[in-house]
């Protein structure tokens, strides 16, 4: 089943709102007979009808449940400590009062450290920006390799990498720790990139091996016969098709380096730790009151970078999503 | 099967002898007597599947060869093994008198045209020409001239700095076939270039092809499933099955003298009309006895004297079936008409003989009605009879 | 030019490099990892082998025990969970209702978030003294109780529920792109029948999306096996040992507890499961096609 999710269409819209508020035959009229003719998807609505009230409302309780606590986060975020020990979880803030995202921001503490969680952010722009380039880089490569040269012991070599993606970190940490310290290498910025290169390779691998298996192989036999070599077709041909592709990459790695959690806790070293290790470092292990606004400011700042790419790619993301996994 | 195919098969032209040719052929003239392609004892195989197994085939310079068959018969694995774009499991490929048996595909002096026409969507036209032309290092001046005598010859002057997707089905192929052309080499390949055409730029491009072949000269080998392209273009036709040339020879030797009953079957539309029978000898000569019928054979050139008692397939094209009277010598029967489809030029009358269908084709214009009987006839000298159990001519 | 030779082997120069990080990132720490776990190490690796001793004290740990439990648990409720919200949420959007792309972006954003950002939201929302608990019992409901993440039997499903919260929005994104696949004619052809929509849903178009429910699956599945960020911010495994789970069992016992062979163990356990799996998986979904796709 081959899946685009940028093309699922757009529904009529204005017809179905205006045949689900009217009660009028007259003018639910005029709509229906459009749809008749427009090419529906799913089912036709009934208007009204006991089903359709009961729609709306489990469309408006799993929109409550997945608002609510974004919501709530922010609300949190604006109050000050008094007035969330006071009111409810729910209420507005009585007024708008950034002082904790500031203080989120450059002056929070980890532990002795207050230098908020900006240290984290920085520390994960330069983690995440060589990672993403070198793992696509390096996905893209093995991907075409693997869709246009029949190279022997191919196949076993991506059998390893899928098997890998779908492993437990936990069997791989403790032995990498190790080389990486017999190298000198361990706790450095260096490290956490190739530990990130490494992990990513499988998914980037599989996303470019299929999107190139897509491309018409008369593609690449045109450029053989045109005399291309192994990185001139790459180059040439075969890079200037991938856009697509290469954005459903960025997507996926920025967003996976960005929250990753454990790779980073385990070799990053104190000096390198992304934002997501420090934002549990202030809100799981500080001592004292916790001040809950300061950790929601923090907790949206963590936050902010993959849920941007996620609204500015819309669509995109879900193609990433599906690129994934989706058929061999 | 395959003793059948390869003696038809030209003399096979010279030996590894050839002269010991500096570079590529690019610059060498077209056609200048020397190019040929040569495929001996070719097997291919995927994996444990052998695909092409003890393959012969000598293509003379110049020649028009087209490989025909249905999908899956190998025409296109045979196609893509001259060009060396897969891997052969034994047997060498000589082409322009060299061994390019494991050469590259730049290195073999050919140029190749695909279905899908292959143009690099993100270069525009005189880019997608001079692609290959920039990669083998070639002067600038040089690419230019070429690019420019072929985009004249093409008609694509106008087209130069447009992108694939700006281009129409035909334009593109015509660009296709541009980058072909543009390497200068003297053996051209076509991967059923026209099946994603509509059928009437279909025939145009056809016809442009023709043209172009009369034009340069060149060796072309062309892959189609279209028989119809096949009996057009060809000087000869290669008929391929299961990875086997089941009858390699000029157009009008397929049609009327198929060598067995695969290819009395792919070529013609509708197709030849089978009836079993059982041969016996007369004073005369033969006759075919079918079921309710028989038809004298003193006209029919057999290939050898016919057996009295062996049972055979007889087989008869519509357009060879007249209706109404006509010469003695003509063998004329009668039947009910089942279906009359009318095709504009011509109608194709259903009735039966012997007991099973039978097709003619006949007039446009004829006023013959379902239920009516009619009286046809044909020429025996014009039908085909296969051995019932080995499939082959008799 | 006419030397009898195969083909130039850039592209296997190219993957020389590929097949020494595969072989040493994966297979040969992965190989390490199984080595470590039956010898003695305690701080730092040794070479004292003890046979199956470390995966015997692995399984007469209570806490080891639990996390199994929890494990599969977490992943029973999370994966049914996810798919059937998931997939109740793809055909209330395949409905044509108002503001089909504004509830496809609410329903899945919180999949572009890191598991330590859900986890922190939600255990704010299920503090005890100031989280939605308190704020549902000023209103009236004396007897509510939402302080799940502090409760020793409920830290479990606060788990299951964040996890939904997190990637129902995931399967609801395939889910969709699968309806939107579905052939019109089909809904055409059973109203003709007369068949009721969910009968259609649940008959036709369920084994229709079947590919696209494996790979729901298979996706959820992974963030089963890997949860450890979740925990970690969520209930760090507590109270007591109640939300523990395997990779969080390793992680603790290789890197604070210093009982590296113990880890190890439980690491290669981890991985036995996986792999029996996920093994037969690959080989039918991946290789099974390509090979069947080579031949013709």
């Amino acid at each position: 089943m081959s899946i685009d999710v940028t093309s699922s269409r757009e529904p009529p819209k204005g017809a179905s709102a205006l045949a689900f508020r009217s009660g009028s035959a007259n003018e639910r009229a005029a709509p229906s007979r459009q749809r008749e003719k427009s090419p529906t998807r799913g089912r036709k609505p009934k208007h009204l009808t006991i089903g359709r009230v009961g729609l709306y409302a489990f469309v408006a309780v799993a929109a409550a449940f997945f608002l609510l606590p974004a919501v709530v986060m922010v609300l949190t975020s604006l109050k000050t400590m008094p007035e969330i020990r006071n009111g409810s979880i729910f209420a507005l803030p009585e007024s708008f009062d950034l002082t904790a995202w500031v203080k989120a921001w450059s002056s929070a503490c980890t532990g002795l450290n207050c230098e908020g969680i900006r240290v984290g952010f920085w520390n994960s722009v330069v983690i995440t920006v060589p990672s993403t380039i070198a793992s696509i880089a390096a996905g893209a490569t093995l991907g075409y390799a693997l869709s246009f040269w029949r190279v022997k012991g191919a196949d076993i070599l991506f059998a390893i990498l899928l098997l890998g993606a779908f492993l437990p970190y936990q069997i791989f940490l403790y032995p990498m720790v190790r080389a990486f310290s017999m190298v000198g290498l361990y706790n450095t910025l260096a490290c956490i990139v190739i530990v990130h290169v490494i992990f990513g390779l499988p998914i980037m691998t599989l996303i470019f091996r299929n999107f190139y298996a897509g491309l018409p192989v008369e593609l690449f036999n045109a450029a053989r016969v045109d005399g291309g070599g192994f990185f001139r077709i790459f180059w040439n041909v075969m890079l200037p098709m991938s856009t697509p592709i290469l954005i459903v990459a960025a997507i996926l790695q920025i967003t996976n380096i960005w929250n990753d959690f454990i790779l980073g806790l385990v070799f990053a070293g104190r000096e390198n730790l992304p934002m997501t290790v420090q934002l549990n470092n202030v809100v799981n292990s500080t001592y004292g009151e916790r001040e809950y606004n300061l950790n929601m400011a923090a907790t949206i700042l963590t936050a902010a970078v993959p849920l941007l790419v996620y609204f500015v790619s819309g669509r995109w993301f879900v193609r990433g999503i599906a690129a994934g996994a989706v058929k061999g | 099967m395959i003793a059948e195919a390869t003696t038809h098969s030209t003399a096979r032209s010279q030996g590894a002898g050839g002269q010991p040719d500096k570079s590529r052929p690019g610059a060498a003239a077209p056609a200048d007597g020397d190019s040929s392609v040569s495929v001996r004892d070719l097997d291919i195989a995927f994996g444990a599947h052998k695909v092409i197994a003890g393959l012969n085939l000598e293509i003379p310079p110049g020649e028009f060869l087209v490989l025909l068959g249905p999908s899956g018969c190998g025409k296109s694995t045979l196609l893509n093994a001259i060009a060396g774009l897969l891997d052969i499991s034994d047997g060498e490929i000589w082409i322009d008198g060299k061994n390019v048996t494991w050469a590259e595909p730049k290195d073999r002096g050919i140029g190749m045209v695909f279905q899908s026409y292959a143009l690099y969507p993100r270069m525009n036209v005189e880019r997608n020409l001079s692609f290959g032309l920039r990669i083998s290092g070639l002067p600038k001046a040089e690419i230019e001239a070429r690019v420019k005598r072929v985009s004249e010859l093409l008609q694509l002057d106008g087209l130069l700095k447009r992108r694939p997707a700006e281009l129409s089905g035909g334009q593109r192929q015509r660009v296709a076939i541009g980058r072909a052309l543009v390497r200068n080499v003297d053996v051209f390949l076509f991967d059923e270039p026209l099946s994603n055409l509509d059928a009437k730029l279909r025939n145009e491009l056809r016809v442009e092809i023709k043209k172009l072949h009369q034009r340069l000269g060149n060796t072309m080998i062309y892959v189609t499933h279209d028989q119809v392209e096949a009996m057009t273009l060809a000087d000869r036709i290669a008929v391929m099955r299961g990875g086997v040339i089941q009858q390699l020879g000029p157009p009008k030797e397929i049609y009327r003298r198929p060598v067995n009953r695969f290819v009395a079957s792919f070529i013609g539309s509708p197709g030849m009309n089978f009836f079993d029978g059982r041969i016996e000898t007369t004073a005369s000569g033969a006759e075919v006895r079918l079921d309710g019928a028989t038809v004298p054979l003193d006209r029919y050139g057999f290939k050898r004297p016919p057996e009295g008692g062996r049972k055979a397939i007889f087989g008869i094209r519509p357009e060879h079936i007249t209706l109404g009277e006509t010469p003695p010598e003509q063998f004329t029967t009668h039947g009910m008409v089942d279906l009359v489809e009318g095709m504009g030029a011509d109608t194709i009358v259903w009735t039966s003989l012997a007991g099973a269908p039978l097709t003619i084709r006949t007039d446009g214009d004829t006023a013959i009605r379902p239920g009516e009987t009619i009286r046809f006839s044909f020429d025996p000298a014009n039908a085909c009879l296969f051995d019932a159990e080995t499939d082959l001519r008799l | 030019m006419t030397s009898p030779r195969k083909r130039p082997k850039t592209a296997s120069l190219v993957l020389i490099p590929f097949w020494l990080v595969v072989l040493a990132a994966y297979v040969g720490t992965m190989l390490w990892t199984v080595q470590i776990s039956f010898t003695a190490s305690k701080l730092l690796p040794v070479d004292t082998y003890v046979g199956f001793d470390q995966y015997e004290r692995l399984f007469s740990s209570t806490r080891w025990i639990v996390s199994m439990q929890n494990v599969v648990i977490f992943g029973a409720l999370f994966i049914s969970g996810a798919l059937v919200l998931g997939f109740l949420l793809a055909v209330v959007l395949d409905q044509r209702v108002r503001f089909e792309n504004s509830l496809r972006t609410i329903f899945l954003y919180p999949y572009a978030m890191s598991f330590i950002v859900t986890g922190l939201i939600w255990q704010w929302l299920m503090n005890p003294g100031l989280g939605i608990q308190k704020a549902v019992r000023d209103w009236g409901f004396e007897s509510f109780s939402f302080a799940w993440a502090v409760d020793r039997d409920m830290a479990l499903y606060a788990l299951v529920l964040a996890g939904l919260w997190q990637a129902s929005g995931l399967v609801m994104a395939l889910m969709l792109a699968g309806l939107r696949g579905v052939d019109e004619e089909i809904w055409k052809a059973s109203r003709i029948d007369g068949i009721p929509a969910w009968r259609v849903y649940l008959f036709v178009v369920v084994p229709m999306l079947r590919p696209l429910i494996v790979t729901a699956v298979v996706l959820l599945s992974i963030s089963v096996v890997k949860a450890f960020d979740l925990v970690v911010a969520l209930t760090n495994g507590g109270p007591g040992i109640s939300s523990d789970m395997p990779a969080k069992f390793v992680m603790d016992n290789l890197f604070t507890r210093q009982n590296i062979g113990l880890a190890t163990a439980a690491a290669t356990v981890m991985l036995i499961t996986v792999a029996a799996v996920l093994v037969p998986w690959i080989y039918t979904e991946y290789f099974r096609k390509v090979r069947a796709g080579a031949a013709t």
